[in-house]
């Protein structure tokens, strides 16, 4: 029988063994350093502030596992021997493969700054970082105060944590607003107010020159660059991006670049090898996309695609129109196609705030032809199905304009907005949209 | 504000304190009329008994409910002992001892609380409501911006099965105990609603009315906590005033005022099979003998369960009962909302939830054809087992342990939802309905799903929402009661409660909405 070894057990390569356990009979074997069980890092958050137990983040019951017949493993792999299909653990023991996934997803971005090994000094990635957290950070005795380092998704997720805790954060941002090389500026002035509402010290412009240590080894205060100031604190959250976590591979016969070099059947330069998830990185990049997506969704895409290649039904990875979402301490965020932070020479733009500067609604369409490109929308939820339609159908911005009721998913009994945004639009664009009234028939149309 | 919180606390738990004492105080004692007025009401023929309370009861001070209750049940007991020795079965006394006891009590009872009945009534709801009040609402403040804020949850005892929670756990279950099968030990509390009572329908309290009271009070207290944290979401807000009104109104309000007017005591909006005694002789006759609105009653109680329900569950799933209208719901959306994470979540409790809950809907039917058949055959029983045994058995394990000690009770061990899960008949009907015939679903939102986990941690019903979510499939299932909370907590937007067409409802996939289209038809079509 063959033996198919995933190394990895986030979701990609969960998703993976599953579907090639759908699909066949064929052994298969996870491996992972880091947990027992397949968890939700997206779900690491919830367990510090106390939202769920750290079992909850397993969306699979532990026998789930044995009753699929998909072996767990704990290991570090150490090396891959490619000429003889083994892998090598840290531990001694080795393991055969017919066919490999690699699927090690990312680890922290570290740029060498001093004092970044010091105790004390962490991301929010791992299950052991979360681990560390609760050494360092337990409470606000421990923990006087935190410094995080780079202004993304962890780090403001990480702000969110510690303030769930009471534990005074300043937030170092290198850009000159939060997250501006994906938001546009309006978004983007929109998430530093709802930052800076939660009594986060977000320090914009920002960079760390030095961690500094105290007796023990363990952080005693960072400096910033700009101005020298010296911010004594206990914990120091590095979240400045990620990257493939692939340096036990680097010295194999795997290519790499910045991540492990696939084609679009997500093959790597050995034949039984393949990459999947965070660590894998598209020789060309797709559409407008990344060649290295940390996305979770991309992540669970890779393996539903590698397991129907896997199964004998090569198939290419191909994946369809962009989306993503996220949370800013209380403001949802959801996008649907792009919207870059800089308009491009074709594209015309939109916007809408509503009064409470908690909600806004981009969207973003083509100057020439009125095709709908894509939309942000903060505090308001929109229908993936919806805009998944419009983007294949390249419809018009008037008709997403037009059929909004469609595309709302916020709870029932919500305030919508919908009449404001498209008078809004009416007016500045002189217009004459009128509103449809939602309808379950073209909603739940299947083509 | 954190200081309003602990004098608020401190408040709160005073009053439950005084509130617990006062069982253990006040004089009892059977005057010659009291007895009198008893023997001639209830039409007592045992000269047995009449004469050992005579000489072992009358004029006997008793300075606590238990040796009162103790005195009398024995009297009772013993009497119906000889009684039915000699076969005099016409002599024989059929009253629940407790209750009974509790009648004499309710009359025979003197001292402080009785005298000042509104001064105790402060001292312990006054006090409990004033002080629940101040600890819930400095929140607005405490827990900053409208939003979901679960912080730290399970992290106290009192939500995470801690010291506090088997605390709550045991104090519940005491008081159900005490409710449904001591009733003449909690005489004092019954004393302390009676203006209330009174001013309603007119009669003193009896327990159930107590229980009433607390029941509307606790909700209320609740539900400004419910309306606190959910300020930002109108479903919640809008379910929350639902279940209050409708228990406040329709289970409280209008049974006691039909009784003013020496009507039927009704709940209008408790349904067959969870209003399991509808059919029972003794309610049939009451309502027959009601005239016009004992008929209206009869004929509305059917109504109500054969074509009302299911059809509402048609159009909006059975969430239109189980969490906007019904009283045990209200209940468990309200006092029972901190304790919505601790239900089972895994594939055995499924099972067991299955069996338990279609088997409690077989139960009431079977006793309720029981009941029918005896009503218009005359029989005692049939195959020979007696309606009345059986009758006796669902009232006691399912109306009292099921539904009341459980129920409740288990909430800060179980999760708030342990009876409408695995007990109520009437759930288990309208979930057929809904799993069937139903235009409800939770809407998943394509791709958007990343397994955090928090809808499923939330369901009070122990579904594992996750599951269905981060396969892009509805979530379309028998037990949802359709809270809301699931599409509350997600920080992503993924899931929505609708009432859409029924074609496409239930949506098996296997490839999430965002991948290639060819790959998506190629395996779900499958």
């Amino acid at each position: 029988m063959e033996h198919i070894v995933i190394i990895g057990n986030g979701i990609s390569g969960v998703t993976a063994a599953r579907h090639i356990r759908k699909g066949s009979d064929k052994k298969i074997t996870i491996v992972s350093a880091e947990s027992d069980y397949f968890f939700s890092r997206t779900a690491l958050m919830y367990v510090y502030m106390g939202h769920m137990k750290f079992e909850h983040t397993q969306p699979y019951e532990n026998w789930f596992w044995k009753k699929n017949r998909i072996d767990l493993k704990k290991g570090y792999v150490e090396r891959i021997d490619t000429e003889n299909n083994t892998l090598h653990f840290a531990e001694g023991d080795f393991l055969q493969y017919d066919k490999l996934i690699i699927a090690t997803g990312s680890q922290p971005n570290k740029f060498g700054w001093p004092g970044q090994y010091l105790k004390g000094v962490q991301s929010l990635y791992s299950k052991q970082d979360l681990e560390n957290l609760e050494v360092y950070a337990p409470n606000n005795k421990v923990c006087k105060r935190a410094v995080i380092v780079g202004g993304g998704l962890i780090g403001i997720e990480l702000a969110e944590m510690l303030h769930s805790r009471h534990i005074p954060v300043t937030f170092l941002v290198r850009e000159t607003s939060f997250w501006n090389g994906v938001l546009p500026s309006e978004e983007s002035a929109m998430i530093n107010k709802e930052i800076l509402s939660n009594g986060i010290d977000l320090r914009l412009s920002s960079n760390l020159k030095e961690i500094k240590s105290d007796e023990n080894g363990q952080v005693k205060s960072v400096i910033i660059k700009e101005t020298g100031e010296e911010i004594p604190c206990n914990i120091v959250g590095l979240t400045a991006g990620v990257s493939p976590n692939i340096n036990f591979i680097k010295n194999s016969e795997i290519e790499t670049g910045r991540g492990i070099k696939v084609n679009r059947y997500l093959e790597t330069s050995i034949p039984n090898i393949y990459a999947i998830g965070d660590c894998a990185e598209q020789r060309e990049a797709i559409g407008n996309r990344r060649p290295i997506e940390a996305v979770w969704y991309t992540g669970r895409m890779m393996g539903e695609t590698v397991a129907q290649t896997i199964c004998g039904n090569r198939i290419e990875y191909k994946p369809g129109h962009w989306f993503n979402s996220a949370k800013f301490f209380d403001i949802e965020y959801q996008t649907y196609g792009w919207v870059w932070p800089q308009p491009k020479d074709n594209e015309a733009r939109f916007y809408w705030e509503h009064e409470s500067g908690k909600k806004c609604f981009h969207i973003s369409y083509d100057k020439n032809t009125r095709e709908f490109i894509g939309i942000n929308n903060f505090g308001i939820r929109m229908r993936h199905e919806f805009f998944d339609k419009i983007l294949t159908k390249k419809q018009t911005v008037e008709y997403v304009l037009e059929h909004l009721a469609d595309a709302n998913f916020d709870p029932e009994f919500y305030k919508l907005h919908e009449k404001e945004i498209v008078t809004k639009f009416n007016t500045q664009n002189n217009t004459n949209i009128q509103l449809k009234k939602k309808s379950w028939k073209r909603i739940f149309q299947t083509n | 504000m954190k200081q309003i919180q602990n004098i608020g606390l401190a408040l709160f738990l005073v009053g439950l304190a005084i509130f617990t004492s006062l069982i253990f105080f006040g004089r009892y004692e059977v005057t010659p009329e009291i007895l009198e007025n008893l023997v001639s009401n209830k039409g007592i023929k045992s000269e047995l008994f009449i004469n050992n309370m005579n000489s072992q009861v009358v004029g006997k001070e008793f300075s606590n409910p238990f040796s009162f209750s103790t005195e009398i049940t024995s009297v009772l007991e013993s009497a119906n002992e000889t009684l039915k020795k000699n076969s005099e079965w016409d002599k024989v006394i059929w009253d629940k001892p407790h209750s009974l006891t509790y009648e004499i009590a309710k009359q025979g009872g003197s001292g402080l609380i009785k005298d000042n009945k509104w001064l105790f009534w402060w001292l312990t709801f006054g006090l409990g409501i004033i002080g629940a009040l101040m600890h819930i609402i400095p929140n607005v403040v405490i827990k900053g911006p409208p939003g979901i804020k679960n912080n730290g949850i399970w992290f106290n005892t009192a939500t995470n099965r801690g010291w506090i929670g088997w605390f709550a756990f045991v104090f519940l279950v005491g008081f159900y105990l005490l409710l449904y099968f001591r009733p003449d030990y909690i005489v004092n509390w019954t004393y302390i609603v009676d203006p209330i009572s009174e001013s309603l329908s007119g009669n003193l309290a009896s327990q159930w009315f107590l229980y009433g009271f607390l029941y509307c009070t606790v909700m209320t207290v609740m539900a400004v906590r419910m309306y606190i944290k959910y300020r930002h979401n109108k479903y919640q807000i809008l379910r929350t005033t639902s279940v209050l009104f409708f228990q406040i109104v329709f289970a409280f309000l209008i049974p006691e005022i039909l009784i003013r007017f020496e009507k039927p005591w009704y709940d209008f909006k408790n349904a067959f099979p969870l209003d399991y005694d509808f059919f029972f002789k003794w309610n049939l006759d009451e309502l027959i003998a009601s005239g016009g609105l004992g008929l209206f009653i009869l004929i509305w109680g059917i109504v109500l369960t054969l074509v009302i329900v299911p059809v509402m569950v048609y159009f909006f799933g059975k969430r239109w009962y189980c969490s906007w209208v019904c009283g045990c719901g209200g209940l468990a959306e309200t006092l029972g909302d901190p304790y919505r994470h601790l239900s089972d979540k895994s594939l055995k409790a499924w099972k067991l939830e299955r069996w338990l809950v279609h088997g409690v809907l077989v139960f009431a039917l079977v006793m309720t054809g029981f009941t029918l058949y005896t009503y218009f055959s005359g029989a005692e029983g049939v195959l020979g087992i007696r309606t009345q045994t059986i009758q006796d058995i669902y009232g006691l394990l399912i109306g009292a342990f099921f539904a009341g000690v459980i129920g409740t009770g288990f909430y800060p061990i179980f999760g708030n939802r342990v009876w409408c899960r695995f007990g109520c008949p009437l759930a288990a009907y309208l979930g057929i309905v809904q799993r069937f015939k139903s235009r409800f679903r939770i809407t998943t939102n394509g791709g958007q799903c990343i397994s955090c986990g928090n809808c499923s941690t939330y369901c009070e019903q122990g579904i594992d929402v996750r599951a269905y979510a981060q396969k892009g499939e509805n979530i379309v299932r028998a037990s949802c009661v359709g809270c809301g909370i699931c599409s509350a907590v997600c920080p992503r937007g993924v899931l929505k409660l609708e009432n859409g067409p029924e074609k496409g409802r239930i949506n098996p996939t296997e490839i999430l909405l965002g991948n290639d289209v060819d790959l998506m038809d190629l395996v779900n079509q499958k």
